[in-house]
């Protein structure tokens, strides 16, 4: 699951052999992707910024600086920052255990670390809010908290940084580390020194994908976030109530977000591809 | 000693975010034994809701595996000017919001705007009906099957479809005969993730749908009426269809991982 959605933004590699040139097949062939990709994608995004300044620049200003949209966005942000940030060392932390420990039932634990992305995230919110919500059976009562929108947003991003690190630190050799050790290293300085560098570029990008679907969850925080404003809860409720301008304002400053972020990790990987 | 150090923080912390809270939901679902699930499962409104489910992702699934297999076609084996841009289009869905997936497809087909009220007057509801539903579900898994396919078509190169060609085979017959076998275990590999994330979208469909009981509501939409209608015991049976679902992906993903490397 997580291969398909953590494919990662990369520069053009070059092509074995040759490749049809621009022909009429071609030609045909992009211009119904083209139409089929603007039907569904462009046009209906570029509405929604369209939408957010229909009644001008000022209007957009004044939808995402009221007090729900403000609150919406801030709560949103901070908490997925502190989900990227709990997924980085964690998730690192998975992955090296998943790659270079050993026990039983250790293809079981590498299975379940894709079931948030398999899993209905409606299904994720209400598998939470059974365990953390009201009534708790661990005495945990997240349900309403902004507590439980960062538990509910850890549970559906969980896959992303153990997905990109593991592969990297499946590839990366002992050699470096051993070396390092006979020449007195501890364990720490080799963490430190040799093997976080090299992941470093993996676990930015995980961090990043996770950071962008923690913006945008709805699902998995609709149940647990209750009132608090959350900012997809915030644009759900505006549509509902049919201020489209408002949903397409707050709409409009997720999508750029999360186009930094994406723009940004593109950007890494072309930097880290060049100096590797 | 930080060996185990790390091993029980990584199991602790899985164990607790998701292991613990999966298992809880089915023993919550099974409690009361097993007629209170097949009775939930097998009210009118649910079974519609399981219906409509498997008819949008039915057509999401078709046409992303139609379309997806076309633009990997198109963006490995051509060279066009906006290649890149495209790329990009395709990849734009997973950071993308569903609420935003449905609030923009409502912009455009609502019956209010432009080309939603041309079809309006031409017979076609997209809003509030299946064709929006099947939208908002191709949108959210669009880059799946491309993003699988496009690496293999890469890998396998174009030797054996040219020496296909010089040995006079058509276009159709090539890809039929040559290029499909090479990339069936990436496309199935596709096909499952389409499938699981169209059987599970929740937030678009929620927008597009119009959540109309007994008419647009999915299987996913029944699991939150009926957890806020207090009707847990329905909500976690269809929870439970649904991580079990989940769970069977699981495996097919898992069977057919090894064979793409092979």
């Amino acid at each position: 699951m997580a291969d398909a959605t953590v494919t990662l933004p990369r520069s053009t590699p070059r092509r074995r052999g040759g490749v049809a040139s621009l022909n009429t097949g071609t030609a045909f062939g992009v211009g119904i992707a083209t139409l089929w990709l603007s039907l569904l994608i462009l046009v209906p995004l570029g509405a929604v910024v369209w939408r957010a300044q229909r009644d001008g620049l000022g209007s957009f200003w004044d939808a995402v600086t009221t007090p729900q949209a403000v609150a919406a966005i801030r709560l949103t942000v901070v908490c997925a920052l502190l989900v990227a940030v709990v997924n980085a060392v964690l998730g690192t932390l998975i992955a090296w255990v998943l790659v270079r420990d050993d026990f039983h039932g250790k293809r079981l634990v590498d299975a379940i670390i894709d079931l948030p992305f398999a899993l209905p995230t409606i299904v994720a919110g209400l598998v939470l809010l059974t365990l953390y919500g009201v009534h708790s059976p661990v005495g945990l009562e997240l349900a309403y908290t902004r507590a439980g929108v960062v538990v509910a947003l850890l549970f559906v991003t969980l896959p992303f940084v153990v997905r990109t690190v593991q592969p990297v630190l499946r590839e990366f050799d002992g050699e470096m580390e051993q070396a390092a050790a006979s020449l007195g290293a501890s364990s720490f300085t080799i963490f430190r020194r040799i093997v976080l560098p090299n992941l470093l570029p993996a676990i930015s990008a995980g961090t990043a994908l996770a950071f962008a679907r923690a913006i945008s969850e709805f699902g998995a925080t609709v149940l647990i976030a209750g009132n608090l404003p959350v900012a997809s809860v915030h644009i759900f409720t505006q549509i509902e109530t049919d201020n489209t301008v408002g949903a397409a304002a707050v709409a409009t400053v997720l999508l750029v977000i999360a186009l930094i972020v994406l723009i940004g990790l593109d950007l890494l990987q072309r930097w880290a591809a060049r100096h590797a | 000693m930080p060996k185990y150090a790390l091993r029980s923080v990584a199991l602790g912390y899985l164990t607790l975010l998701v292991g613990v809270p999966v298992g809880l939901i089915f023993w919550r679902t099974f409690e009361h034994g097993l007629k209170p699930v097949i009775d939930s499962l097998t009210d009118p409104s649910v079974l519609h809701a399981f219906r409509v489910t498997a008819i949008v992702a039915l057509w999401a699934v078709l046409l992303n595996t139609v379309f997806g297999v076309g633009v990997a076609v198109l963006l490995v084996r051509h060279r066009f000017p906006g290649r890149r841009l495209l790329s990009v289009l395709v990849d734009l869905p997973i950071a993308v919001s569903p609420v935003v997936v449905g609030l923009a497809l409502i912009l455009v087909y609502g019956r209010h705007a432009p080309i939603g009220g041309w079809l309006t007057d031409h017979g076609v509801k997209v809003i509030f009906a299946y064709p929006g539903m099947v939208l908002a579900t191709m949108f959210v898994s669009l880059p799946l099957v491309v993003r699988e396919v496009a690496p293999v078509l890469e890998e396998i190169g174009i030797e054996q479809e040219q020496a296909a060609w010089t040995l006079g085979a058509n276009r159709l017959q090539t890809f039929r005969r040559v290029t499909l076998p090479a990339i069936r275990w990436a496309l199935a590999y596709g096909v499952v993730l389409t499938l699981a994330r169209s059987l599970g979208e929740y937030g678009a469909v929620a927008v597009v749908s119009g959540r109309l009981i007994g008419k647009t509501q999915t299987a996913t939409l029944v699991v939150e009426e009926r957890f806020q209608n207090f009707d847990q015991g329905t909500a976690y049976a269809v929870s439970v269809t649904l991580a079990l679902v989940a769970i069977v992906v699981l495996i097919l993903i898992n069977v057919l991982r090894p064979k793409e490397h092979t």
